[in-house]
């Protein structure tokens, strides 16, 4: 089935006209047209301009004219403004918002050749790690259980949507954003691959920011090959971001190849947490020997500061947001609810529109800022996170990669984990100091729990060495040879 | 650090979110809760550590003092809730 | 002479601290491309950057930072090599982010001074604390519509200097002096236009009060006035205000106020409230300013001789007096017009002409140096025909007129009207006799003892030569003639 290609399988079937880019686009909106309605993970479906696009891609190969991504039908998250195609955040504020302008990314896409089937759910501005913030419903991970197939579970967030979408085969790759684990959680939870890489590697220009330090553009595919594929095309400095990197963009795909023969793979003794599932652990000392089997030799490293990782980042996170998400006010572009003076228009406007989570978190952000608790909060939420980004530079003066668990259990069920908002933010334990220091990090799928529910392994790499990150991830996705496929997917009944 | 209510109504009234009288307890509490939560970073030692601001270590780059953008005042106002002509409009704000 | 205010209880001093903010003279604003002219049609100035659209980023203006850096070697001060922006939260209608991104704990520019000079002569130093770069907001306007604010975006990100002043200001006077040295300063700079009607400069002024020897009390923020002439009548009414509080039993309240320039007061700004927690943190979107030793360096070498500089010149090579060459250097444009009036002249000369008659026929017809109807060539050759000899300087007064109204050269205008001087003894002489026979009996009354009529026979002698008489021969005749 065309939809169950890879993305480099589908790129050498277009040169080789073995399908059209028009017949693997129809392919991908049929499956959308058939399971959208139940899983959710679109919000808006261009498919007009899809179909358009994938002409565009035919007449381009017809005279050999091959791009990058030429004809690869994808889904965009909806946190990635794209000209003309309305982008929403998640949230109502931003519901009727049409921007007239397309980020840095999805441009770099489209330069590419890339096909939009549509913008892809998410939490409400990128918070949450299941997808249930979103003003637009729920996203349902297309895994079931095996002991319980009615239980509806999460793909994750906050990129649930991109997630979903390309695990049951509705878009062959996703960008999503990953600001304390928002790529790799969902990846995780949805047997997928997913990268969150360097800071500063891909633009910021034209993703809603949620929090400016911590934000990272970065792609979904079903291998680690595609989403190396896709990260060459996403990636590139961009004189419109002052923090995008200035540094060459290197082959990716290349580096898949690579192997990881004499790389040293270090193991943080603190990702072992109280009460982790015996399956995660187990699938953790697997991955190692598979490294260990293909020649890389393994440590164990300390990264001390790890369990503080979470509570620096609920502080500088929201204090961010609070100061970024100030623009919603109802006066140039979203939601307006009126009100008696401009004040109460503010007010009335924001309440309506924002939803429980963002307004916990802006909150939080504007208390930790404000006047008597600045040092306390944010000042020192800072020296640490210094600290955990010391614990990096310190480890990879001694070893090459990390190897880690991604998150600290399989999808959970919609529904748990709703009672405490800190409940639902330790998913992030193993993701979040990663977005402190900035390194890259990869979940690649590595097995399946009891339940038959994908689990997936962290590789954790050295700042813009995304090469050796994509090596050693590869080197798992070969020894796991992980072939289970979600129930719900394109061309099966649901 | 426990918020009581007034400090919670003088955070909503800083961040403009309105906030409904019947709403203020469960905020309170779950403000509390992630507050409360947070304080474990009180344990560290911090003694000498220089605040990281962000993840990069480089210096900010600087662009040309040349006209490259603007000029489209449509297009800035075309996502507008309220419109008068070429400007935004908002209820009037009294000095 | 110091300023001081009689109450009822003792005597009052005034303490003054000003924070001009000064719009950065660049094409394009702070952080975006778009441009920085005044006057455009609203909204059509503004990218989606200065409009805060979602995921828009800042990138920042080269020449904005250099401009900054100038203008504080100019104030004689400190450059911090590294700098930082941070973020000033707060919500207003023409503040599209909700926040500004301003300079709050490290500043481009640290401690410096600049010297004032007072209508008695003397001269006082003024510390400059820091100056900051920050973004400029919008404007709102509320008198287009009944109900409604309209606002344009056109200013937003414009790039401002914020210039701090320490408290050393005792007067409204020092204020104006301040005020205007500082703008001729950023003027010879280029760095910023100073013109406050237009707001490229605006002030906000702190005063507060206190009797003799005391530590200083409450003071009070007056924003945003736009002249010099405001700034110090808002002075006056703001430090008289607290008086009256202090004196009354009251307490002075820390709070911003406007000057309302009808009324002739101060009064209490409703619309800033609670907003003073600006919770200011390191803007995420931006990293440190670092700047090179060596592009400062190069950046100092290319500034203008500024304007203490060019006075204490000004003294030495053309001899003025301290005041004249002040008034020669307050815009650099008169002091380059002066230049070339006194190269190769009387530098003595061509300052007296310059500052008097020269000036008054720029008042009178609305013109400026720039647009000057007489060029600095032309002015000189007035000069040169005074020097000579060729006319006096009542004729000379004709002809620069004369000038003005024609834009004909000194000379041709000379000619064509016959104005030189009349240098022939005889001819004088004549002139002489003729009016002492027609005023037999005031020479009578002169050579009774009446000295003073000397002064009635020159003019008569000068009326009967149309002017045209040699005024040191014309006395030397009639110091030889009428005893």
């Amino acid at each position: 089935m065309l939809t169950d290609l890879t993305i480099a399988e589908a790129r050498d079937g277009l040169r080789a006209r073995k399908f059209t880019a028009r017949a693997l686009t129809e392919a991908h909106l049929a499956a959308i047209d058939a399971l959208n309605p139940r899983l959710n993970a679109f919000i808006t479906v261009t498919a007009e301009r899809a179909l358009a696009q994938a002409d565009t891609a035919d007449a381009a190969l017809a005279r050999g004219e091959v791009a990058p991504l030429t004809g690869i039908p994808l889904a965009v998250k909806d946190l990635f403004c794209t000209e003309g195609v309305r982008t929403t955040a998640g949230s109502r504020i931003l519901s009727p918002f049409v921007p007239p302008y397309e980020s840095t990314v999805s441009a770099n896409l489209l330069r590419d050749g890339a096909v939009f089937l549509g913008k892809a759910n998410l939490d409400e501005f990128a918070m949450g790690s299941s997808n249930m913030t979103s003003a637009f419903g729920a996203v349902e991970n297309p895994w079931k259980r095996r002991q319980d197939a009615s239980a509806v579970l999460v793909p994750g967030g906050s990129s649930g949507g991109s997630a979903a979408s390309v695990a049951a085969r509705l878009a062959m790759g996703a960008t999503g954003t990953d600001t304390g684990g928002s790529i790799r959680q969902p990846a995780s939870f949805c047997g997928i691959a997913g990268i969150k890489p360097t800071y500063g590697r891909c633009s910021r220009w034209g993703v809603v920011a949620f929090a400016s330090s911590l934000d990272h553009p970065g792609p979904f595919a079903r291998t680690v090959q595609d989403c190396a594929i896709l990260l060459g095309s996403m990636a590139g400095y961009d004189p419109k971001d002052s923090t995008s990197a200035d540094v060459p963009v290197p082959d990716f795909e290349a580096a898949c190849a690579r192997g990881v023969k004499g790389l040293r793979i270090g193991v943080p003794r603190e990702y072992r947490a109280e009460g982790m599932p015996a399956d995660i652990e187990a699938l953790w000392q697997r991955g190692l020997a598979w490294l260990r089997e293909a020649g890389a030799e393994t440590v164990e490293i300390p990264l001390p500061h790890t369990k503080y990782g979470l509570a620096t980042y609920y502080i500088i996170a929201p204090a961010e947001a609070s100061s970024n998400l100030a623009r919603y006010d109802g006066v140039r572009f979203g939601l307006r609810e009126d009100g008696e003076d401009l004040r109460d228009l503010y007010e009335r406007t924001r309440a309506a529109g924002f939803g429980p989570e963002v307004r916990r978190r802006i909150m939080i952000g504007t208390y930790v800022l404000s006047a008597g608790y600045y040092d306390a909060y944010y000042l020192r939420a800072q020296k640490v996170r210094a600290l955990v980004q010391r614990d990096f530079t310190d480890a990879f003066a001694k070893v090459d990669a990390l190897l880690t668990p991604t998150t600290p259990s399989a999808a959970f069920a919609q529904g748990e984990n709703m009672d405490d908002p800190v409940k639902m933010y330790l998913n992030d334990v193993f993701t979040v100091p990663l977005n402190l220091a900035g390194v890259p990090g990869m979940s690649v799928p590595a097995g399946l729990d009891a339940n038959g529910l994908p689990l997936g392994l962290q590789v954790i790499g050295k700042p813009f060495d995304e090469e050796t990150v994509f090596a050693v991830a590869a080197a798992i996705e070969r020894a796991a040879d992980f072939s289970a496929r979600p129930q719900i997917r394109a061309g099966e009944p649901s | 650090m426990s918020l009581d209510p007034a400090t919670v109504r003088r955070i909503a009234s800083l961040a403009r979110i309105r906030v409904a009288d019947d709403e203020l307890p469960r905020l309170q509490a779950e403000l509390n809760g992630i507050l409360g939560w947070i304080e474990q970073l009180n344990e560290v030692n911090v003694d000498g550590v220089e605040p990281l601001t962000g993840a990069v270590q480089m210096a900010l780059a600087m662009r040309e003092d040349v006209v490259t953008d603007g000029g489209y005042p449509d297009k800035v106002l075309a996502n507008a809730p309220e419109r008068a002509g070429d400007f935004y409009a908002v209820p009037k704000v009294v000095e | 002479m110091s300023y001081l205010i009689e109450g009822s209880t003792g005597t009052w001093e005034v303490v003054v601290g000003l924070e001009v903010h000064a719009q950065v003279i660049s094409q394009a604003k702070l952080f975006s491309g778009a441009a920085t002219e005044y006057g455009a049609p609203p909204n059509s100035q503004v990218s989606f950057v200065d409009a805060a659209f979602p995921g828009m980023l800042p990138v920042i203006n080269r020449v904005c930072v250099a401009q900054a850096v100038r203008t504080g070697l100019g104030l004689n001060a400190y450059i911090h090599l590294v700098s930082r922006f941070d973020r000033k939260n707060y919500f207003y209608a023409d503040l599209p982010a909700g926040y500004q991104i301003s300079q709050f704990q490290h500043p481009i520019v640290g401690e410096g001074k600049i010297e004032i000079e007072l209508a008695d002569g003397t001269t006082k130093e003024i510390g400059i604390t820091r100056l900051h770069l920050e973004q400029d907001a919008g404007k709102s306007l509320h008198d287009q519509h009944p109900t409604k604010s309209y606002i344009d975006l056109n200013r937003s990100g414009v790039a401002l200097m914020e210039i701090v002043s320490e408290p050393d200001l005792r007067s409204p006077e020092e204020a104006g002096a301040y005020l205007r040295k500082l703008r001729t300063i950023l003027r010879y700079l280029g760095t910023c236009d100073g013109n406050m009607e237009e707001g490229s400069m605006r002030a906000d002024v702190n005063v507060s009060v206190r009797q003799h020897g005391e530590a200083y009390r409450t003071r009070c923020e007056v924003k945003n006035v736009n002249s010099v002439r405001f700034v110090m009548l808002a002075i006056e009414a703001e430090a008289k205000r607290q008086v009256a509080v202090w004196e009354s039993g009251g307490v002075v309240a820390q709070e911003t106020r406007l000057f309302d320039v009808p009324r002739g007061e101060t009064r209490s700004m409703r619309s800033k409230e609670d907003a003073h927690d600006y919770r200011y943190f390191p803007d995420p979107d931006l990293l440190p300013l670092v700047l090179d030793e060596d592009w400062v360096a190069a950046l100092k070498a290319g500034l203008p001789e500024l304007p203490d500089a060019k006075r204490a010149r000004f003294v030495s090579q053309y001899g003025l007096p301290v005041y004249d060459a002040g008034v020669l250097v307050a815009e650099q444009a008169t002091a380059d017009f002066f230049e070339v009036v006194a190269k190769g002249r009387d530098a003595k000369l061509a300052a007296n002409w310059m500052m008097g008659d020269f000036f008054a026929a720029l008042n009178r017809t609305g013109a400026t140096i720039e647009t000057s109807p007489v060029s600095a060539d032309d002015l000189g050759g007035l000069i040169d025909l005074i020097a000579d000899d060729t006319i006096n300087g009542r004729i000379a007064k004709e002809v620069l007129e004369a000038m003005v109204e024609t834009g004909k050269d000194a000379a041709t205008i000379v000619d064509e009207k016959g104005l030189r001087q009349v240098t022939d003894t005889g001819a004088i002489d004549d002139a002489v006799d003729k009016v002492m026979a027609a005023n037999a009996d005031k020479v009578a009354e002169f050579r009774g003892g009446k000295d003073k009529l000397f002064g009635f026979f020159v003019g008569q002698v000068m009326k009967a030569m149309a002017g045209k008489g040699n005024p040191a021969m014309v006395n030397e005749a009639l110091k030889r003639k009428l005893p």
